[in-house]
């Protein structure tokens, strides 16, 4: 099961620091996804995108973790060179992990 | 207990102006705020007024202005607004001349500004620069604004001098929804919880679509009604800073605790210390809880001591990027493009193309996650090759697209539809500033 089948997600950016958001549907998912992606295991789904480390902050009254990844996005908005610049459809890549 | 109203009309520079309108109209507000400020919109803004000193506002100023602000006026709703960007004077004339053509008489019109900090910048050579780690000297490229992030002390100056409309430089984006809250409520600025409180209202409202189901849709799995008249969002605040996250009745859209939780989490890092001009907000135990069709009651926000510090955001030229695309489709399109891809970076070797960074990619295949992704299922019927490159020349930078557009007849069978673009980088430094060296000025023009 991909976690797009349980969870949704946005992404923000600052500079070269990108903000994702993971958010269950169901309170009753939060224990087990807050289990399975680690801060780890999403640095490994990025590896190829995310240079910097990733840190992740829990909000269990709102089912949810939000992931803080360092040096993400080619140098920030104003001069990367990757079509989305903002790094805005990295959100749906976190929702094809694999759990 | 005392309520207040407040709407968000834009959620970024060149936002939809109907929401906005449908709001002013039916949404029975006290205030609408129009957030159009980009962390480097003000810099090109800044160098539109270097051109032309009577620009270097937000370029749609007068279109939602022209619309806005009679029909703000009839309903009794004051405008807040940061579309000044780096002449937020020049932004108040215009403003005045709009209210006078319409024959709008009895407004106050404030200017906020003393964001700009770019002539004392030589004060600032040592300070550390957030992007690179060194210096401010150390930067290299022209320097071509500087401006610090105020919070709402400037705006409710203006509205306690009983402007009907402000119109702001840079401030945080949270500012100009926090602002009439501590106003109307006559909060301390040093009331840190209820600042906590009124940033979250700020920060749910200030991207506008974005809580009412706008950037969430999914169709089958998050299905949005009518996002083509998607409404933008209103909050209803009472004085204990709990709050009604809603829309106008009819609008598209949606108000729901997964859009609102979407919007809480945009853009925060640490959800216990969100930092800000006015405070640092702790967001981590808020609650919504749907109260109604499209009605959540926003509640949990706290907030501490703001820092000793303003962030201030420095643009500067920062050279050039260079860009080519070219489509191919068909059977085996993905190897054409692939060899596509290799010749423009063997001709870019040969040509001795001076760039600080190459990147080549085939949209379809790896434009979004480079390699991460698994192997394509199934073969598209079309993908695009896109060439970029950044050059410290505009004549460097333009190398990329026309070698793109040399594929035409000396690259693989069938490319179509190339182009090509140069485009001057206006980068982002920031620093802090001690705070104590940035103060908020402020005009007020009445309008008899």
């Amino acid at each position: 099961m991909k976690l797009w089948e349980i969870a949704h997600s946005r992404t923000g950016d600052k500079g070269n620091i990108s903000n994702i958001s993971l958010i269950v549907y169901k309170k009753e998912d939060y224990d087990m996804v807050r289990a399975k992606v680690t801060a780890q295991v999403v640095k490994r789904h990025f590896k190829d995108i995310v240079k910097g480390d990733v840190a992740r902050y829990e909000l269990p009254g709102l089912g949810a973790l939000n992931f803080v990844m360092q040096d993400a996005l080619g140098g920030g908005v104003t001069r990367s060179l990757a079509m989305d610049k903002h790094g805005k459809c990295l959100s749906s890549y976190l929702l094809e992990i694999e759990i | 207990m005392k309520k207040i109203r407040i709407g968000s009309g834009a959620g970024y520079a060149g936002d939809r102006l109907e929401p906005s309108l449908e709001l002013i109209e039916k949404g029975k507000l006290d205030y609408i705020a129009y957030e159009c400020l980009a962390e480097r919109t003000i810099a090109i803004a800044q160098l539109a007024k270097l051109k032309d000193p009577s620009k270097g506002y937000n370029p749609l100023l007068e279109y939602r202005m022209n619309e806005a602000l009679p029909l703000a006026f009839k309903h009794k709703v004051k405008i807040i607004t940061n579309m000044g960007a780096a002449n937020p004077v020049a932004a108040l004339e215009l403003v005045a001349n709009i209210a006078k053509e319409k024959g709008i008489k009895g407004i106050k019109i404030a200017a906020v500004f003393g964001d700009d900090v770019f002539p004392k910048l030589d004060k600032y050579k040592d300070a550390t620069v957030w992007e690179t780690g060194k210096t401010l000297a150390e930067l290299n490229g022209e320097l071509v604004s500087a401006n610090a992030y105020l919070g709402a002390e400037g705006i409710v100056k203006a509205l306690q001098d009983g402007a009907d409309v402000v119109i702001t430089g840079r401030v945080s984006d949270p500012a100009i929804f926090i602002a009439p809250l501590i106003y109307e409520f006559g909060w301390k600025m040093d009331d840190w919880d209820k600042l906590g409180k009124a940033t979250l209202v700020g920060h749910l409202l200030e991207c506008a679509g974005q809580v009412t189901g706008g950037y969430y849709g999914d169709p089958g799995k998050k299905d949005i009604p009518e996002p083509w008249n998607l409404g933008f969002p209103l909050a209803e605040v009472n004085e204990n800073g709990d709050a009604f996250i809603s829309k106008v009745p009819g609008s598209g859209g949606i108000v729901s605790e997964a859009s609102c939780k979407e919007q809480l989490l945009y853009e925060i890092h640490d959800p216990s210390g969100y930092i800000t001009p006015d405070c640092v907000a702790d967001f981590s135990r808020v609650h919504f809880e749907q109260a109604g069709k499209d009605v959540v009651n926003v509640y949990g926000a706290s907030g501490k001591a703001h820092t000793d510090f303003f962030k201030v955001s420095i643009g500067y030229k920062d050279g050039f990027i260079g860009e080519g695309e070219m489509s191919y489709g068909g059977p085996n399109c993905i190897s054409r493009a692939m060899l596509a891809r290799e010749i423009v970076d063997k001709r870019l070797k040969i040509r001795k193309l001076e760039y600080d960074e190459l990147r080549t990619d085939i949209i379809g295949v790896d434009s979004l996650y480079r390699n991460s992704t698994s192997p394509l299922a199934s073969q598209p019927s079309e993908v695009r090759l896109y060439a970029a490159a950044r050059c410290k020349t505009r004549e460097e930078a333009a190398k990329i697209g026309n070698e793109v557009e040399t594929l035409y007849t000396n690259g693989p069978a069938g490319g179509g539809g190339a182009t090509a673009r140069v485009s001057e980088i206006i980068s982002v430094a920031s620093i802090l500033v001690p705070r104590q060296d940035v103060k908020p000025e402020l005009v007020v023009k009445e309008l008899k």
